[in-house]
Order: C-alpha cells, then sequence, then structure tokens
C-alpha cells in the first residue's frame, strides 16, 4: 500500500502548511480561547448575579450555543458579521470581515459558551465564607470577585480551562467549511492540487495526533502536580 | 439594515420541482437523526466495551483501551471523516477500494462508521469513569459471592454503571446528533447542509439559518427531555438524584423565598 505513496508532496509543501495554515490554527485558538475565556467569565458572572434579566440573558445565550452545531455556528456568523458591522458603524453597505476575523468572532462567541459553564462550576467551588470574609473585611462585589473569587476559581479551572482549549483547537479545522487556509485547509488545498489525498490526510492527521496528545498529556501531568499542592 | 425579509420562502418550491424548502429541512432533519441514531448504536457497543476493558485487571486490556480513547479523540472528527472518506479506499486492495468507491449513500455509511468512532471513545471515557465510580465493594462483594468477572461486570457492575453514567451519556448523544452536521464536508444532505442549500439557491440567509437553528433547538429539548424521563424511571433509589419526587415548580419557588439568601 505505501509503494506509491509520496513523501516528497508533503515535504514540498512543508512551509506553506506550517506557514500559512498552521500559523492560522494556532493564531485562532490562542485568541478565540483569550476572548472566549473573557466573555465567558463575564457570562458566569451575569449568570450567578442573582439579577433575573442578566441571569435570564446568560442562560438563554449558553443554552443556544449548546444546542447549535458548531458548523451551523460558523454559517451564521460569517453572513451575520457583515451585518453587524453595518449596523454599528452605520455604513451604507455590510461590511467586509476578512476570513479571520469572521472566523475568530465565531470561536470566541462560541467558545464563551463552553468556557462560562467551567468558571460558572470554579467560581461555586469557592468556599462560600470566602465571600463572606471579604464583604466583612470592607470589600465590595468588584474588588472581591477581582482580587479574591476569580484567581482561586481560575486557578481551580485551568486543567478543564485547557482541556477545552484543545477541543477548540481540533474543532478550529471546522473553518474548512468556509474554505479557509488554517492547517486542514491547507493540506486539503494541497491533495486536490497535487492528487494526493491519501498523503496530506494521514500526515495532517498524524500532525493534529502528536499535538493533541502532547497537550492533553502535559495537561495531565499538570493536574497531578496542582492536586498534590492542594 | 437593508436586508429583503421573506418568511414565505418556506413555501416555496426548490430547484428539484418535487419539494418545498420546508420540505427539503425536514428531508435533512431525518437525514441528521438518521445518521445519529446509528452513529449513537456504534458508539454505545464499542464505547461500552472498550470502556469496560479499560477497567478490567488486565494490563493489556486497558492498554488497548487507552490507545483506542486516545487516537480517536486527539484527531478533530472533520479529519476522521476524511481519512474514513477519502484515504480508505484508496489504501484497501483495489477491488475493495472500488466497491466502496461505488456504494450509493457513501457518504452516510461513511458518516455513521467515522461519527460512532469518534464517539466511541467518548462514551468509552464515561464508561470507564461511571464503572471507577462504584464502590470498590461491589466487585468484590461480586467476586466473593462467586460470580466469574463477566457475571460481576453484567448483573453487579453495569446495571449501577448505566444508570449512574445517564446524564454524561445524554449530552453526549446530543453532542452526536449536533457533531453529524460535520458530515456536510463530505456530502451528506443532513439538516445544516440543507439549510446551507437554501441560502444559496435564494439568498435567503438568515430565514434558512434560523430555521435549522429552530429546528435543532426543538431536536434538543425533546431529547433532553426524554432522556429526563428516562432517569427518573430508572434511578437508584438511594442515590442523590435518586426515587425522591420533585416537588412542583410552585413548592420550589416558596422554599426559594423562604430560604432566600445572597447568592455568590
Amino acid at each position: 500500500m505505501f509503494s506509491t505513496f509520496d513523501f516528497g508532496v508533503i515535504y514540498r509543501s512543508l512551509s506553506y502548511l506550517f506557514i500559512d495554515g498552521m500559523t492560522f490554527t494556532v493564531t485562532l485558538t490562542a485568541m478565540a480561547a483569550t476572548l472566549g475565556l473573557i466573555w465567558g467569565t463575564i457570562l458566569a458572572l451575569m449568570r450567578l448575579s442573582g439579577f433575573p434579566p442578566l441571569v435570564l440573558f446568560a442562560t438563554g445565550y449558553v443554552n443556544l450555543m449548546r444546542s447549535v452545531p458548531l458548523v451551523l455556528m460558523i454559517f451564521w456568523f460569517y453572513f451575520l458579521v457583515p451585518y453587524i458591522g453595518q449596523w454599528i458603524t452605520g455604513s451604507a453597505a455590510p461590511i467586509r470581515v476578512g476570513a479571520f476575523m469572521s472566523s475568530l468572532i465565531t470561536f470566541s462567541l462560541f467558545e464563551a459558551a463552553f468556557f462560562s459553564e467551567i468558571m460558572r462550576a470554579g467560581i461555586q467551588s469557592i468556599a462560600r465564607g470566602q465571600m463572606a470574609a471579604a464583604q466583612a473585611l470592607g470589600m465590595n462585589y468588584r474588588t472581591t470577585m477581582s482580587y479574591i473569587i476569580l484567581p482561586q476559581a481560575f486557578r481551580n479551572m485551568v486543567p478543564v480551562l485547557l482541556t477545552q482549549t484543545i477541543i477548540l483547537f481540533q474543532d478550529t479545522s471546522l473553518v474548512y467549511v468556509l474554505s479557509i487556509t488554517d492547517f486542514l485547509g491547507a493540506a486539503s488545498k494541497v491533495a486536490q492540487r497535487d492528487g494526493r489525498l491519501v498523503e496530506m490526510y494521514l500526515f495532517a492527521a498524524a500532525v493534529y495526533f502528536i499535538i493533541s496528545l502532547a497537550a492533553s498529556t502535559a495537561v495531565r501531568r499538570l493536574n497531578r502536580r496542582i492536586a498534590i499542592i492542594r | 439594515m437593508n436586508y429583503n425579509w421573506n418568511w414565505g420562502i418556506f413555501w416555496q418550491t426548490s430547484p428539484d420541482g418535487a419539494h418545498t424548502y420546508f420540505q427539503l429541512l425536514l428531508l435533512g432533519t431525518w437525514w441528521t437523526l438518521n445518521t445519529a441514531f446509528f452513529a449513537w448504536i456504534i458508539a454505545l457497543t464499542l464505547g461500552s466495551l472498550v470502556g469496560v476493558a479499560r477497567t478490567t485487571p488486565n494490563k493489556w486490556l486497558i492498554r488497548f483501551g487507552n490507545a483506542y480513547v486516545e487516537l480517536f479523540r486527539n484527531i478533530p472528527l472533520l479529519v476522521q471523516m476524511f481519512l474514513w472518506y477519502f484515504v480508505l479506499p484508496e489504501v484497501v486492495p483495489e477491488s475493495i477500494g472500488d466497491w466502496l468507491k461505488q456504494l450509493p449513500n457513501a457518504s452516510f455509511y461513511t458518516a455513521v462508521v467515522a461519527l460512532g468512532l469518534y464517539t466511541s471513545a467518548r462514551v468509552a471515557e464515561q464508561v470507564r469513569a461511571g464503572i471507577n465510580s462504584l464502590a470498590r465493594g461491589q466487585r468484590a462483594a461480586g467476586l466473593a459471592m462467586g460470580l466469574t468477572q463477566p457475571q460481576t461486570y453484567r448483573y453487579v457492575l453495569l446495571p449501577m454503571a448505566y444508570r449512574i453514567m445517564l446524564p454524561p451519556l445524554t449530552s453526549e448523544f446530543i453532542n452526536t446528533i449536533k457533531n453529524s452536521s460535520v458530515a456536510l464536508t463530505i456530502g451528506l444532505m443532513e439538516l445544516t447542509a440543507r439549510a446551507r442549500e437554501m441560502q444559496e439557491y435564494t439568498f435567503q440567509v438568515f430565514e434558512a439559518f434560523t430555521a435549522a437553528t429552530v429546528i435543532y433547538i426543538i431536536i434538543n429539548i425533546i431529547v433532553t427531555e426524554g432522556m429526563r424521563r428516562l432517569e427518573r424511571a430508572v434511578a437508584i433509589p438511594g442515590y442523590v438524584g435518586g426515587r425522591a419526587k420533585r416537588p412542583s415548580w410552585r413548592q420550589r419557588w416558596k422554599t426559594r423565598q423562604k430560604w432566600r439568601l445572597r447568592r455568590v
């Protein structure tokens, strides 16, 4: 079966695959994880605020995002973002946003729903006495959250957040449906140009596998370390 | 916003001449559910076997189970679909490869297999966690009673584990339904693909996607509610969330008002 296997095609396209493709994938993953975490934390705080409109909004948002497939969301935002841009800037025609911007917005908003659930669990895992103690010291809500509760919640949840980021890294391959050149997109373009589907897709699978396995092993090790400290 | 809304579009005949767009969306829903259902059967069967293998005392079975889970969990689903669809027919002997390529509904079978194996790794993880969450004494008691290892699993461990696992399995099943949309990349005309097709023919982007979103939400609600009933029916008496009946919303509201505390 490997008699016709052409390693040359992989070697020749390495720079395209990694410099064009993997850079896009990794940048998208990192930025979407950061923005998603920020928005997700805000959503978690809304949900725990006890103020009905905010609770309702956050709950609805999270449930909506979690019941719709990511592929559909990617399509939604691809078409919706230009109109939102037009609405915000007040220009005459829908705004053109690049492929990167569109997918960054999609993944940040989508991933925020999952991060918010994680952060909510993290905040709820902090003993109630901590909140009471901070308030007894005269701290207001904002100071309590930013100095007492959130740092601990975040720290407790680091392994789960990282695992979710690995899932996000794998999910970014779905931007393929918009013909964007991420790592898989690059591999697929070379595969179709040279008629080398077998080599390119096996190589792409191997790369994803190695990166994700290394990352999840590292997270597991980190988890064990944190567990000992606690 | 200069977008022309046209909600009547669903009742117009699509270019295939036979169906309205609404019917096409329903057709897509049918394929989505079909794919998810058969993939779920594969996932549950293989996932249970692999999950059980990982809890046995046999070192080699554990290693095999771990490798299986890592393999299917660390490759994106989309890439796995491509491997089954584009790569597999090329690397098997030519006669089998040709047969695979000429198979009618090839994208459906591929999607079922790819999605089934992908999900089986996740199910295996849940099964392992479920069995490990049981008190250690359960297995020991089963063996002490003279049951063999398979009998212990069949009559003691699994009946408990499956009932504990129901909530995570529910969310895995919903994930399977959602993930079946990835199969549009290999040409399966499921719900998302139908919405996309409708958008391409009519340019009514938002109507098409809204309809698909609503259908997904309805499916989600039905599955969640159905599984909640199943959970209640098979709940283990004495466990958290066991037989005790849930108070009515009016009762819950009263209790909440009575014990109203400032929540963090």
